[in-house]
């Protein structure tokens, strides 16, 4: 018999560049363990995942991160009392920092677990610091500096040439082929995502990702590795196919053996001609693609949940490779009514 | 010559490379070439069983089997050392 579950989640944004919100839930809804009730966290109005009922069983307004914890922990107390959370799952990097920061409170005082890594881990692989991180644990990293204006990008020329990677401390990216192209990079990035921005060396190839989760305590419980087929204008995967690719897994598993990640994550790497690869990025969090792992044969997020709860999870040994994903765009109807309720009352 | 492994075809003429997840159409003839190739058949013997089979002359299917080869170690299917087996 599936346990009853009430699991909450954030990045309800089903858009052109997507949270994993969905994902996550369709995974959740596959288990053949639980049996969920899906509660979605918003940050704003238009986000799909509000509007999808056969997925979202009730949506609540959350506050934005910049809001503060104590904000946060008391709209997370009053969705509790409605709705007796037993998990909750962030899926936005932004956010992150603050649910690291109170999830023994939440745990503690109501009951609501969750499954993050440690603020340690959330700091060392960001990408401010990903060349240190990379020579810790023995993976090739593309040189780069973080800069805070735009003056200091000719004097970086002793060190990096044309074409070089713009990028903001939290998303997006864009390539730089002369000084005005990263100078407009710069200020376009730094105005929508804040300071430091993230100058990093071009590495030429093909881009590869894994998502992956590890136990906290070394083991890889689930990865699997996608090429990306087709890429949006934002760079984001809208197709992409699962591989047959030692080198990624063991990267995977030697990166989560020597960090103890703990948690879902997204690697991100270049791989180039010479079959050299290159780690670009890591996201402490499934990525938006997630369910691709789920149709190989790996369940990350049920995974997650039940590592949440405390319980001791086997990790998966194989994934079908040559598993496909195709994105697709899908207009919904919505009635006005429930627009103004998410609104005006915040939830819906 | 010998083709990789792990690459996957099927009777469809589609070929499959695990490694980076490429994939690419072939005629009839094309598939049956990788097959053979796949095999351990040497090229000489390809060339022979594709001469005695079908109706082609002997220059005409010479250039095109090393295009043909050649476009197989382009796109990586074949073993790194390249050589006959």
């Amino acid at each position: 018999m599936a346990r009853k579950l009430n699991i909450a989640v954030t990045g309800l944004n089903a858009i052109d560049s997507p949270g994993p919100g969905i994902p996550v839930i369709r995974a959740l809804k596959d288990s053949k363990e639980f049996d969920v009730r899906i509660i979605g966290l918003s940050y704003e109005t238009l986000e799909p995942g509000i509007y999808m009922h056969d997925l979202v069983d009730k949506t609540y307004q959350i506050p934005l991160p910049s809001s503060g914890q104590e904000f946060l922990i008391q709209r997370l107390a009053y969705i509790n009392e409605q709705e007796d959370l037993d998990v909750l799952i962030p899926n936005f990097d932004a956010e992150l920092f603050s649910f690291i920061k109170i999830e023994d409170y939440l745990k503690s005082s109501m009951g609501i677990h969750m499954f993050l890594p440690t603020f340690e881990q959330y700091e060392q692989r960001h990408k401010v610091n990903l060349n240190e991180f990379g020579d810790k644990h023995g993976i090739k990293v593309p040189k780069s500096k973080m800069i805070f204006s735009t003056a200091e990008i000719n004097g970086l020329m002793d060190e990096f040439s044309y074409p070089m990677v713009i990028k903001g401390k939290f998303y997006e990216a864009a390539v730089a082929y002369n000084y005005e192209q990263a100078a407009t990079h710069f200020n376009k990035i730094s105005a929508k995502w804040g300071l430091p921005i993230i100058v990093q060396e071009f590495v030429y190839g093909t881009e590869v990702n894994v998502t992956a989760i590890g136990d906290g305590k070394g083991t890889t419980i689930g990865a699997v590795p996608m090429r990306k087929l087709y890429i949006t204008d934002k760079g984001k995967a809208w197709a992409g196919i699962t591989l047959d690719d030692d080198t990624l897994i063991s990267l995977t598993t030697n990166m989560i053996a020597s960090s103890k990640w703990r948690g879902g994550l997204e690697l991100e790497f270049m791989k180039t001609k010479d079959d050299e690869y290159y780690l670009m990025e890591i996201n402490p969090r499934f990525p938006a693609w997630v369910y691709l792992a789920v149709g190989a044969g790996q369940n990350h997020p049920e995974a997650l949940v039940k590592m949440a709860l405390g319980e001791d999870v086997k990790p998966y040994s194989s994934y079908e490779i040559g598993k496909l994903f195709i994105r697709y765009a899908y207009d919904m109807i919505v009635d006005l009514k429930e627009f103004e309720q998410i609104s005006t009352q915040g939830e819906l | 010559m010998k083709i990789k492994k792990n690459i996957a075809i099927s009777e469809s003429g589609f070929i499959f490379n695990p490694a980076v997840g490429d994939s690419y159409s072939t005629n009839p003839i094309g598939a049956e070439i990788i097959k053979m190739l796949k095999e351990s058949k040497s090229i000489p013997e390809i060339n022979s069983y594709i001469l005695n089979t079908y109706q082609v002359d002997a220059t005409t299917f010479e250039k095109d089997l090393y295009d043909f080869v050649k476009m197989l170690e382009k796109y990586k299917l074949t073993d790194s050392d390249g050589k006959e087996a």
